[in-house]
């Protein structure tokens, strides 16, 4: 089982935080940090398994992490999970950010708490793997999302409008013309976004 | 009153405060904005109040006033409204507090919800963090979203009935019907989240293991299409299918196999597949292999496979990456003690291990490096890991050196070799011993008699280099203390004698006791030790100038044990030798009744205080030592023990009984002895009532300190009337 899902920065300030098993606010907030000051001692080139600290359960759960640029992704799991399974869980979770955020990065997470939590709600449900399938989870998420929208309003037009750009084909403009032997050179016009 | 700011707001306000200060003033304003607007009971923008409190919960300030809102929100028709609400219920709420009862109504009315995403919503709330009575009353509307058709619901419902059955496993059986077909599925997260059901519902009722076992063709079939399927795009992770659910249905027959024949031999062939089939050139590869391992050594599998699992294992321990090393030797310590000649095979890459950088893994490997110690390897081993204590971090150095000394204790090849490698222990790591190796250490030396020589030599020596390590110091002043003539004298056989005078040996006792680094115990050691040399060196009036220094010394027990001596050499002269003689041989032995119990070893200095040989006599579960205690002739100073025995007069001691458990009756009896009406002589019976023997009883003696007139203790050992009459 799942006990805790971390992201934090390379500072220690928490971007996401889910628990799966009850703790009070008080020890929540220490956790993070107890956990920030165990994985942030370690080198770049070590394993990626850590013992948990105390304050999660000591030796009996193990600490997951990963580092991508500045942020650390840390699971915490207990025994029953498969230390090698969680980390590819880790590289299909960011993969799946990646997709829905379209080049994440940290200022994502941190304006778009709520999507965050509503991807990896679609992952992991009660401590345990739900679906590991990217496709599907992003067609959820975008599902959600749209019935999010739809439901909206006024409030909700400029989105509505951004969106309706985005997915509006814009024929490409052709670099050259030619017809026959004459070719007509097209002057580089600054593109529509 | 304005319209309340939008999250993407609060949080870039937070953003540019520069201090902590600043940041809980701005989050402080917010908060009572956000109050204010609660009590207007404001509709349209309950839901980015209630979002930007879960922000703020997250940075870690109290958002404990916004429960009752999720709720409202959860209870409000918008799909918007609606998942705010069930988001801020899994991050605030949980079942300590009374208010989350109130969700179970619209969790019910959404669990039968249109549309598919308001019930997948409140499955997953209710999966997180159901309480036991939400559980209960919501069980049925679970089982019956586990019977639809639909996918996407499917899977949150087998999910969200683990958490069921883990709250309230009464209700196991209420989700058996429903399982029947959840493995014909085609849709891959229907199947593992079922196979997460099938895992959960087998490791807590041996009846549904028994149950479950006539599905391992079943899943065997669908292991077998995932491996042999070509690539499908969908289920891709780095060019196997699916190696998530690879993982868990090995675990399940892992489960599944464990202690039964015939499903393990159905798995057989799977599981070879696997193992030779999978790539490892990556992560997800050496995942799968990594379970496959698992699942091989748990389940009753030929010893074919078996051999195959190790050497996969080898293989991984000559992997690169750091994990797969980490992997390795974590599985390796699970099945060394079951195959540990397959795992012996392995032991030169184990030892490298010692040697990386990792915390981890030289853990791991120290761990596994003392499972794989046996009687042929133990010196090859043991070089590799005194080399190891040298150079390792602190937090080691106590593990590995008590590993040390039980790995020496039981296999050394010779008592030369042993008392080496103690003192090698000793020196490298001496301030992380743990405190009770100091008496086991006593207790092999007192042992190995023909080493006297040597070992006090080799201890003078290293007490000469350091006095730091308290463990050491403690050791070579008892040793020096007990074999000081042989020091003198120069006999030692196995090494190159030393010349030591007297002189310089009492120079490195006295310097124990006045140096900083001595800790009261290592003093109470040099004092006892230079008072025994009293018997042994010639030159008396040092020794005596010496203790009589201590008399007044502060430290209490310094000073109490200086007087004493003092008074050996004033009043009791005559008995001096005697009580300074040699220490007899001492045993440590270890026999078992209907449970086991060791009688503990002992040094005479320092001994147990009086109270503690009533708590002793008053009969907790560990009482071992068996001690004299000797009811002098009454006198008015030190009545410390008639005190206890009650009667001044000391007429007659009524029998009592010390001990009597597990069939071993122990009994004191008390009489005068006839010619001297001084001496009293206790008399201990010893009775074996099981039927079984009792074997390598060992009667050992301590004296206590207590009395400040030392009295003689003559213990006649009547070794006739123990071995007679079992």
């Amino acid at each position: 089982m799942i006990k805790a899902i971390l992201i934090f920065n390379n500072h220690g300030k928490p971007r996401l935080s889910k628990f799966y098993e009850h703790y009070t606010e008080d020890t929540e907030q220490q956790i993070i940090r107890e956990t920030f000051h165990l994985v942030s001692k370690r080198d770049e080139n070590v394993c990626n398994f850590l013992e948990g600290g105390l304050l999660i359960g000591g030796s009996e759960n193990k600490l997951i992490y990963r580092h991508y640029a500045t942020l650390y992704f840390v699971f915490c799991v207990d025994s029953s999970e498969s230390e090698l399974g969680i980390l590819d869980l880790i590289q299909v979770f960011v993969e799946t950010l990646d997709k829905c955020f379209e080049n994440v990065c940290e200022l994502d997470l941190i304006f778009h708490m709520d999507k965050v939590h509503n991807i990896l709600a679609e992952m992991v449900m009660g401590g345990m793997v739900l679906e590991t399938n990217m496709s599907e989870i992003i067609t959820q998420a975008e599902a959600h999302n749209k019935m999010e929208k739809s439901e909206a309003g006024i409030a909700g037009a400029p989105a509505r409008a951004v969106s309706a750009v985005k997915n509006m084909n814009l024929p490409e403009m052709p670099k050259n013309i030619n017809i026959g032997d004459i070719s007509i050179k097209v002057p580089n016009l600054p593109s529509f976004k | 009153m304005p319209a309340p700011i939008r999250l993407r707001e609060l949080i870039r306000t937070i953003r540019t405060a520069r201090t902590q200060a600043e940041e809980r003033e701005m989050i402080q304003k917010e908060c009572a904005a956000i109050r204010s607007s609660f009590r207007e009971e404001d509709n349209t923008y309950r839901c980015r109040n209630v979002a930007k409190l879960l922000y703020m919960h997250m940075l870690g300030y109290p958002a404990h006033f916004g429960q009752l809102e999720c709720l409202k929100l959860i209870a409000s028709q918008k799909f918007t409204d609606k998942r705010i609400g069930y988001l801020g219920a899994m991050l605030l709420l949980d079942e300590r507090q009374d208010v989350h009862l109130l969700m179970t109504n619209c969790i019910k009315n959404d669990l039968n919800h249109s549309t598919q995403y308001v019930q997948g919503l409140a499955l997953c709330t209710l999966g997180c963090m159901g309480s036991s009575e939400m559980c209960r009353d919501l069980a049925g509307e679970v089982e019956k979203l586990l019977k639809t058709s639909n996918s996407y619901l499917r899977k949150k419902a087998a999910l969200c009935a683990v958490h069921v059955i883990r709250k309230v496993p009464e209700l196991m059986e209420m989700f058996l019907p429903a399982t029947k077909n959840l493995l014909s599925e085609k849709n891959h997260g229907v199947l593992h989240t079922s196979v997460v059901l099938l895992t959960e519902m087998c490791e807590r009722s041996p009846d549904m293991l028994s149950h479950f076992r006539k599905l391992v063709p079943q899943l065997v079939r669908i292991l077998k299409n995932l491996i042999m399927s070509g690539y499908s795009p969908e289920h891709d992770v780095s060019g196997i299918s699916d190696p998530f659910l690879q993982v868990r249905i090995l675990r399940l027959l892992r489960i599944l196999g464990k202690g039964d024949d015939d499903s393990s031999e159905a798995m057989n062939d799977i599981l070879a597949q696997v193992a030779t089939n999978t790539e490892t050139s990556k992560n997800v590869g050496n995942a799968i292999l990594y379970e496959t391992v698992l699942t091989i050594m748990d389940i009753k599998s030929e010893s074919g496979l078996r051999v195959l699992a190790i050497n996969i294992l080898g293989r991984f321990l000559l992997n690169n990456d750091k994990n797969i090393r980490y992997v390795a030797l974590t599985s390796l310590l699970k099945t060394v003690q079951t195959d540990h000649n397959a795992v012996q095979r392995h032991r030169s890459t184990i030892v490298d291990c010692l040697k990386d950088l990792d915390v981890s893994i030289k853990r791991r490997a120290m761990e596994l490096s003392f499972a794989l110690v046996n009687g042929n390897n133990i010196r090859g081993m043991m070089k590799e890991l005194l080399y190891f204590l040298d150079s390792c971090d602190p937090d080691f150095k106590a593990d590995c050196a008590s590993g040390i000394f039980l790995a020496a204790e039981k296999y050394a090849p010779s008592k030369r070799w042993h008392i080496d490698t103690i003192m090698r222990v000793l020196t490298t790591a001496g301030s992380y011993v743990r405190d009770d190796s100091v008496p086991n250490l006593i207790q092999l030396i007192t042992n190995s008699v023909e080493m006297h020589a040597y070992t006090v030599q080799r201890l003078y020596k290293a007490l000469l280099d350091d006095i730091s390590q308290q463990p050491l110091v403690q050791v070579a002043s008892w040793c020096i203390g007990e074999y000081g003539d042989l020091l003198v004298s120069g006999q030692c056989e196995e090494e190159e004698p030393i010349q030591v005078s007297e002189d310089e040996v009492l120079d490195v006792l006295e310097g124990l006791l006045v140096s900083n680094l001595s800790t009261p115990v290592t003093r109470g050691y040099s004092l006892t030790a230079i008072m025994k040399l009293s018997t042994r060196f010639s030159s008396l009036n040092r020794i005596k100038k010496v203790v009589s220094i201590y008399g007044s010394s502060i430290d209490v027990e310094l000073q109490q044990r200086a007087v004493e001596y003092n008074a050996l050499f004033k009043k009791y002269d005559h008995m001096r030798p005697a009580l300074l003689e040699r220490m007899p041989i001492m045993e440590k032995t270890i026999f078992s009744g209907d449970g086991i119990f060791t009688v503990c070893l002992w040094s005479v200095f320092p001994v147990l205080q009086a109270n503690d040989l009533l708590d002793l006599l008053g009969g907790n579960d560990v009482v071992p030592i068996i001690q004299t205690t000797v009811p002098t002739k009454p006198a008015s100073a030190g009545g410390e023990l008639l005190d206890l025995l009650g009667d001044l007069s000391l007429t007659v001691i009524p029998p009592m009984t010390a001990y009597n458990k597990n069939g071993l009756i122990i009994e004191f009896t008390f009489e005068r002895s006839n010619p001297n009406p001084n001496i009293a002589v206790i008399t201990i019976h010893a009775t074996n009532s099981t039927e079984a023997d009792m074997t390598e009883f060992v009667f050992q003696a301590a004296v206590p300190k207590v009395c400040s007139f030392p009295s003689c203790i003559l213990i006649n050992l009547l070794f006739m009337s123990w071995c007679i009459g079992t």
